[in-house]
């Protein structure tokens, strides 16, 4: 272990460290960052969708986006899998369906980076207890 | 980057700790392992989460669900279910018992509504052994920013403007300590953390300690930067062996970065810690006696001035904080004084760590901005009192504080309206009372410890508490006249002006406040020879209701002393004269015949 012999050793020290404690930051303040939930209900599984995550979880960080990248269950579009729920900072919840590694990566860098929708999105087709609040 | 995309946090505080939280880790880590997953989910052992009612916790992230009451054996559930589907263990979440709802997300549940955590920032967040982590978290930045770029002034006005307030209890400023001590001329001058937290049911200092003991090391360092001294020590337990166990693998670590001994961060800072244990003495809390203590004498207090910031350890200029009083200063550095300044209310900033027990939902540890009402504490925090009974009593202080009533519930805490009310801050462990416990009993019970805890150094302490004592055992045993209460009250005041240190002269609080507050108990033990409560034993009588007996002879089969008498079928009776009050009949009964009078 080297020591730390000024402020900028400390600094880059954080750094290095940072990524780390990432996926528990991010989870503290979810309202302010992406959150990209994965369908990993069977269906999803079996369509692929395992892959699609450990994508989003890869690329995000690699990508500099401060992401939360988490898996959820069925969402009930198991015609369309693997889906993926991505919720941008103030705005509603978007799911896209069919979603294999190329679009995951259109996902990225046009709707996530950019905020421009991409085809492919599924309506959302019910309302849950909590938005009837 | 991290290969980590998913933490499983697990509670390492003490009282988790006992409940296998160890296990849990090993068990995780197999299973994980087992299922090739160990390279993607990480297991980390953090400090107190506060949640102690529903330990060992197990949380989640970045999913944010928490699981309680875990069992070693649950890993396998957690990593199958959870981790390989996705789907989360209903049976592990907490169920709210008041709107009867299960809670899986930390955000929502009471106990974690309405805290600021600021000295508990990194506490269940963080792996308490790694510096890394606490450097990630913005660690040593403060210690960094004032070695760098402020001089030691301008550190003390920081501290000053913040308003911060001394944990320890008695609430003085933390700024104005420190210019004292740095105004001080000295070869060589001592930094102190008080960590001889003794009330009875406070662990504020322990949790904080096992949590984040880098937090504190930083302070110290800044303390000594802004003081001039280049020592540190802390005065701990050694009844804390996990806070003592993490303290000093914090320290080896600091060392090792260069964070603590000669030069640090280049600046030709010198400070270094060392560890010293204490007997677990309470009194040695008291800042001259600690110093004593340390010094390698009989832990007594000694009379003021000089103060320590004058002639303190081995004569020296010497500042005494609390643990949770530093563990604020990082932030305060870094944040600034205005910051700090805006939480809390107008005489008292920041937040109060308190250690909640006693007769309430959820027994934890929790933080909340000063100015927060003990209604919000008790019953949105803690979940509101047990098996649905009746408030009675909050004690808050320890054995120098004193029992608030309902009619304080809404007070907004701080150090000069619990004074204001008849109690005191403490070191601010909270003990819920409801309706079954006694007070002349509660009184009795911290006279008890302050009795044991003399150090026998000035008379008013030594035989005045002994006094009191008796006479609250015999009011408690129905020997008791109203001229006692008065002898009660007189001689309490006696001691508290006349006491050398804060122990004796606080000891009788719990005897005033109790007086003040529940005159009405005092007068029924000795005027009705009755104890309301039913706590008593020698002021209380088990009577069987003729009308609810059936005679079944359950109840003098299980005296242990056969003091019930009576034919099958008929009803029972207890003689008053042999019964010794144990209750095994009250327990035993069906009929609910048995009753306390």
């Amino acid at each position: 272990m080297s020591q730390i012999k000024s402020l900028a050793d400390l600094l880059k020290k954080r750094e290095e460290t940072r990524s780390g404690l990432n996926v528990r930051n991010k989870a503290i303040d979810p309202e302010n960052s992406v959150q990209v939930k994965v369908a990993m209900a069977t269906c999803g599984i079996a369509s692929g969708a395992k892959p699609i995550m450990e994508f989003f979880v890869e690329q995000l960080d690699r990508r500099n986006i401060s992401g939360i990248v988490t898996q959820t269950g069925c969402m009930g579009y198991c015609y369309a899998e693997p889906t993926v729920e991505i919720k941008l900072v103030g705005k509603d919840p978007v799911v896209f369906g069919f979603v294999d590694l190329k679009r995951a990566d259109l996902i990225i860098e046009k709707y996530i980076k950019e905020g421009e929708l991409i085809d492919g999105i599924i309506p959302v087709n019910y309302e849950t207890i909590d938005s009837k609040e | 980057m991290s290969k980590y995309s998913i933490h499983l946090m697990v509670c390492g505080g003490t009282s988790c700790h006992a409940s296998e939280s160890d296990a849990i880790v090993w068990n995780l880590r197999d299973e994980l392992e087992a299922k090739g997953l160990s390279e993607k989910v990480q297991v980390i052992l953090t400090g107190c989460f506060g949640f102690c009612e529903k330990g060992p916790i197990v949380k989640v992230m970045p999913d944010n669900i928490f699981y309680v009451q875990v069992k070693p054996e649950d890993a396998q559930t957690i990593v199958e279910e959870h981790i390989i589907k996705g789907k989360i263990v209903d049976r592990l979440l907490y169920h709210d018992p008041k709107t009867n709802t299960t809670i899986g997300d930390s955000k929502h549940a009471g106990i974690f509504k309405k805290q600021l955590r600021i000295v508990l920032r990194n506490c269940g967040f963080i792996n308490p052994e790694s510096i890394d982590e606490y450097i990630g978290r913005y660690g040593y930045q403060a210690l960094g920013k004032v070695l760098t770029e402020m001089t030691p002034q301008e550190v003390i006005k920081v501290i000053k403007d913040s308003g911060q307030r001394g944990r320890g209890g008695a609430g003085f400023p933390t700024g104005l300590k420190w210019e004292i001590a740095s105004k001080s001329k000295s070869d060589e001058k001592y930094v102190v953390c008080n960590a001889d937290e003794g009330d009875p049911g406070a662990f504020m200092d322990r949790s904080v300690l096992e949590g984040d003991p880098h937090s504190v090391l930083e302070a110290m360092a800044i303390c000594g930067y802004a003081i001039g001294a280049s020592n540190g020590l802390i005065y701990v337990r050694a009844e804390y062996p996990l806070a003592v166990h993490r303290l000093k693998i914090a320290i080896a670590q600091a060392r090792e970065y260069g964070l603590l001994g000669k030069d640090i961060f280049g600046t030709g800072f010198n400070f270094d810690i060392e560890l010293r244990f204490g007997a677990g003495a309470f009194v040695c809390g008291e800042e001259t006696a600690l110093i004593h203590s340390m010094e390698g004498l009989r832990g007594e207090p000694s009379i003021k001035p000089p103060f320590p910031a004058e002639s303190g350890f081995r004569g020296k200029p010497t500042n005494v904080n609390n643990v949770e009083t530093f563990a604020a200063i990082p932030v305060i550095i870094l944040k600034g004084a205005e910051w700090f300044s805006k939480i809390g209310t107008e005489k008292s900033k920041g937040t109060k760590v308190f250690a909640l027990a006693g007769k309430i939902n959820n027994v934890g540890l929790i933080e909340v901005p000063m100015g927060t009402t003990l209604r919000e504490i008790i019953f949105e925090i803690g979940g509101g009192i047990r098996y649905g009974k009746k408030f009675k009593a909050v004690q808050t202080g320890g054995p120098s504080g004193g029992c608030l009533t309902e009619h304080h519930l809404d007070v907004p805490i701080d150090f000069d309206n619990l004074v204001a009310a008849g109690s005191m801050m403490g070191s601010g462990g909270m003990i819920v009372m409801d309706e079954d416990d006694c007070m002349v009993s509660v009184a009795k019970f911290y006279l008890e410890f302050t009795v044991e805890e003399s150090c026998g150094k000035c008379s008013p302490c030594r035989i005045g508490n002994k006094r009191l004592h008796e006479l609250l055992n015999h009011i408690t045993e129905g020997k008791g006249s109203l001229a006692d209460l008065d002898r009660l009250r007189n001689m309490s005041l006696v001691i508290k002006d006349t006491a050398l240190c804060g122990l004796g002269q606080t000891s009788p609080n719990p005897v005033l406040s109790t007086l003040d507050n529940f005159m009405d108990e005092y007068v029924a033990h000795v005027k009705d020879k009755k104890c309301p409560a039913g706590k008593c034993k020698n002021l209380m009588e088990y009577y069987i209701i003729p009308e609810n007996c059936v005679g079944c002879t359950a109840c003098a089969r299980v005296c242990p002393v056969n003091a019930i008498s009576g034919q099958r079928k008929e009803v029972h009776y207890i003689n008053p004269e042999i019964c010794i009050k144990c209750g095994a009949c009250k327990e035993k009964c069906k009929f609910d015949a048995i009753i306390i009078r």
